[in-house]
C-alpha cells in the first residue's frame, strides 16, 4: 500500500515530477553514454596496444632491457619458442631479434627500433599485418624488404618501394648498415609507434647484426584468452626461471592504469551528475512535504507511524529517481548500442588523438557491471535525497499540522 | 460502561508573558455508545480537549484514561499505535488521501493494522453501503462532493471498529442537506455499531442531534446536559 501510495503521489503534480524526471533522464543518459564511450575508447587503446604493439607476454634475456645490448639475446630462442607454443593457453609464439638503429632516406634520418621477425609467426602474435595500408606485408619484395609506419614514411618523405638505409652496431661492436626497400606501410592509431618501429625479416637482420643462428632478443607470446594472462605468466616464469618473463601490464603499466582510471573517471563523473541532480530532488521533495503538511498530520493522527511516513516519502523519492534514472540509462544504452556499428567519428581531432595512440573512431562498449553500478548509484541517490525531507516531515506535530490552511 | 475517564485535566500554554489555560480543570466521564457534542465559543478549549482525547496533544496535568489505559503514560510510538486501534477521526476538511479511491481510503487504517484482505474488503463495502456510497467505491475524492467525502471519512473512522470517534467540526464545510444526511448516518452507525461519537462543534444541528451536550467556556465545563 505504501509503495502504491508513493507511486501515485509522484503523479499528483505531473509537471513538477515530469521536470525532475526529465532532468534525471538527461543526466543518466549523459552518464551512461559517456561511460560506454570511455570504456570503448580505453578498450580500443588497450586492444590496439596489445594486438599491435606488445602482445600478451614477452620473454627476454634478463640483461637485455637494461640497455638493449644486441649481445644480450636468448640463446636457442627459436627452440624455446617451439617449446612454449605447446602450452594450450597460447595462441602463437614469435621469436624476434631487435636492435636500436638509425634509418635514413634521401631526405632525412631518425632513430628507430628495428625488429627482425618471421612474418608468418608474427601474424599469430600481433595483428600489425592487418594495418598495412600501402604495399604489403613481406610478400612482394624478396630482397631486404622493410615495413615501416605511416608517420615514419611521412617524416622520411618516402613511400612504398622507396629505398632506406639502416645503420646499426653489430655484435662485434662494428657500425654496419644495409639497404632495404619499403614493401609495406602500416597505419595504426598510434603515431608514436609508427614513427619509432620498423620490421624486417629475421634472417636479414640477424645477418646484418652478426647474430648467431636461432637466437632471439624477444619471444612474443599471444594467448587465446586474456583471462589466462596471469596464470600463463606465472607458469612461464616458473619454467624459464633464468629468463625475464613479463606480461603487457608489466611492460606497459600505463595501459593497465588507463583501463582502471577510465573506470574510475566514469564513476566519478556519474557521481557528480547524481550529486547535482540530488539537490534538485531534495528541493522537489521539500516542496512536496511542505505542501502536504495537513495530509501528513492526518496520516499520523489516524495511526500511521513515523517509520511508515518516513518510508512512504523515501519510496516516493526513490521511485521518482528510479523513473528518470531507468529511462536515462535505457536511452544511454540504446544510443551506445546504435553507435556500436559505425562508431563515433572524432576525426576532427584525429591527429592529436593518434599522437597518443587513440583511435579517432570510437565504438562504445556496454558492460553489464557498469550499468548495474550506475543503477545502484541512482537508488542510493534517491535514498540519500529522501532523508532530509522525510526527516522534516516527521517533526510535524499532528495536531498543528491538521490545522494548517 | 465508562470508556473515557478524564480527571483534573489542564492544558496551559505559555505565550510570551501570558499563560493561557486552554483546558482549565476538566473532569469528565464518557460512556460507551454516547453521541456527545462539546460546544462553546471559539477559544473555549474544545479542540484542545479533543486533541488530548485523541492522544495528539499531551496535558500539562491531569489524566485521560481510555478503558484502563492512561494516555499520559504512553510513549509517542505507543500513542500512534493506540490511536490506530482505538480511535477514529473525522476532520473538518475531510482529509482523505487524494490519490486513493473511496474504498482504499476506508481500507487504509485496516491496511496499517495488517488485517487480511478479505476482512478489509468486507468491512469496507459494509461501511460504504451504510454511508450510502455503494457504487462510488472506486471514485477518488476529487470526484466526490463535500458531503460524500465526509461520509467516506466517517466510514474510514469506523473501519477499524474503534472505541470512539472524534469528530472536530465535521459539518463546518457542508451545506444543510449534506449535514442532515451525515448526521443521520452517524446517528444510525452510533446505534448499529455502538461506537461512541464525540463532536466538537458550533453547529446547532449537531447539538440538536446529540444525546449529550457539554458546554465549555474558558477551558472549563459550564454545563453537561443529557437529553432523554
Amino acid at each position: 500500500m505504501i509503495t502504491s501510495v508513493a507511486w501515485r503521489n509522484i503523479w499528483r503534480n505531473p509537471l513538477r515530477s515530469g521536470i525532475i524526471i526529465t532532468a534525471i533522464t538527461i543526466g543518466m543518459f549523459a552518464g551512461v553514454f559517456s561511460a560506454t564511450f570511455m570504456k570503448g575508447w580505453m578498450n580500443q587503446r588497450l586492444e590496439a596496444g596489445i594486438e599491435t604493439e606488445t602482445s600478451h607476454i614477452q620473454i627476454h634475456n634478463p640483461e637485455y632491457r637494461k640497455n638493449y645490448d644486441i649481445r644480450q639475446f636468448i640463446p636457442k630462442g627459436f627452440e624455446l619458442a617451439e617449446q612454449i607454443a605447446t602450452n594450450p593457453a597460447i595462441n602463437g609464439v614469435s621469436p624476434r631479434v631487435t636492435i636500436q638503429s638509425m634509418i635514413a632516406s634521401a631526405e632525412t634520418g631518425t632513430g628507430v627500433k628495428i625488429m627482425g621477425i618471421i612474418p608468418e609467426k608474427e601474424k599469430q602474435v600481433t595483428s600489425l599485418s592487418e594495418y598495412v595500408t600501402e604495399g604489403d606485408y613481406f610478400e612482394s619484395i624478396s630482397r631486404n624488404p622493410i615495413v615501416i609506419g605511416k608517420k615514419l614514411s611521412e617524416k622520411l618523405k618516402i613511400r612504398s618501394k622507396s629505398k632506406v638505409v639502416i645503420t646499426l652496431q653489430d655484435t662485434d661492436g662494428n657500425l654496419t648498415g644495409g639497404a632495404f626497400r619499403v614493401c609495406g606501410i602500416f597505419d595504426t592509431a598510434n603515431s608514436m609507434y609508427e614513427e619509432t618501429n620498423v620490421f624486417v625479416r629475421y634472417q636479414d637482420l640477424a645477418r646484418l647484426g652478426m647474430l648467431p643462428e636461432g637466437v632471439a632478443h624477444e619471444i612474443i607470446v599471444h594467448l587465446h584468452d586474456q583471462d589466462d594472462l596471469l596464470p600463463t605468466t606465472l607458469a612461464l616464469r616458473e619454467q624459464q626461471s633464468d629468463l625475464e618473463v613479463l606480461n603487457w601490464k608489466e611492460l606497459t603499466p600505463e595501459l593497465g592504469y588507463l583501463n582502471e582510471i577510465g573506470n574510475l573517471y566514469t564513476y566519478i563523473f556519474v557521481i557528480i551528475i547524481l550529486l547535482s541532480l540530488g539537490f534538485g530532488i531534495v528541493n522537489t521533495m521539500l516542496m512536496v512535504v511542505m505542501e502536504r503538511v495537513k495530509e501528513i498530520g492526518m496520516l499520523m493522527a489516524i495511526g500511521m507511524g513515523k517509520l511508515r511516513v518516513f518510508l512512504m516519502l523515501m519510496f516516493e523519492t526513490i521511485l521518482l529517481t528510479l523513473t528518470g534514472g531507468t529511462i536515462g540509462i535505457m536511452l544511454g544504452l540504446g544510443a551506445s548500442l546504435a553507435l556500436q556499428q559505425n562508431g563515433i567519428n572524432l576525426s576532427n581531432w584525429a591527429q592529436g588523438l593518434e599522437d597518443f595512440g587513440y583511435s579517432a573512431i570510437v565504438y562504445p562498449v556496454v558492460e553489464v557491471e557498469m550499468v548495474v553500478v550506475i543503477f545502484i548509484l541512482v537508488i542510493l541517490t534517491g535514498i540519500l535525497a529522501s532523508l532530509y525531507p522525510a526527516r522534516k516531515a516527521l517533526k510535524y506535530n499532528p495536531a498543528d499540522a491538521i490545522r494548517t490552511e | 460502561m465508562t470508556i473515557i475517564e478524564i480527571t483534573e485535566l489542564f492544558k496551559t500554554y505559555n505565550d510570551s508573558e501570558i499563560q493561557v489555560h486552554a483546558v482549565n480543570g476538566v473532569d469528565l466521564n464518557i460512556e460507551e455508545g454516547e453521541f456527545t457534542a462539546i460546544v462553546g465559543p471559539s477559544g473555549s478549549g474544545k479542540t484542545t480537549l479533543l486533541n488530548m482525547l485523541g492522544g495528539l496533544d499531551q496535558p500539562t496535568s491531569g489524566s485521560i484514561r481510555i478503558d484502563d489505559t492512561d494516555l499520559g503514560k504512553l510513549k509517542s510510538s505507543q500513542l500512534i499505535d493506540f490511536r490506530m486501534k482505538n480511535i477514529g477521526f473525522v476532520f473538518q476538511s475531510y482529509n482523505l488521501i487524494p490519490v486513493l479511491t473511496a474504498k482504499e481510503n476506508v481500507e487504509f487504517v485496516m491496511h496499517l493494522q495488517g488485517r487480511p484482505k478479505k476482512e478489509r474488503e468486507a468491512r469496507t463495502m459494509q461501511l460504504l453501503e451504510a454511508v450510502g456510497l455503494k457504487g462510488r467505491e472506486n471514485s477518488r475524492p476529487s470526484k466526490l462532493s463535500g458531503g460524500q467525502q465526509q461520509r467516506v471519512a466517517v466510514a474510514r473512522a469506523l473501519a477499524s471498529k474503534p472505541k470512539f470517534v472524534l469528530a472536530d467540526e465535521p459539518t463546518a464545510n457542508l451545506d444543510s442537506k449534506s449535514t442532515e444526511n451525515l448526521l443521520n448516518i452517524m446517528e444510525e452507525l452510533n446505534k448499529q455499531e455502538k461506537i461512541t461519537f464525540i463532536f466538537s462543534t458550533h453547529d446547532q444541528r449537531v447539538v440538536n442531534k446529540a444525546h449529550r451536550v457539554i458546554t465549555l467556556e474558558d477551558g472549563k465545563i459550564i454545563s453537561d446536559n443529557r437529553k432523554k
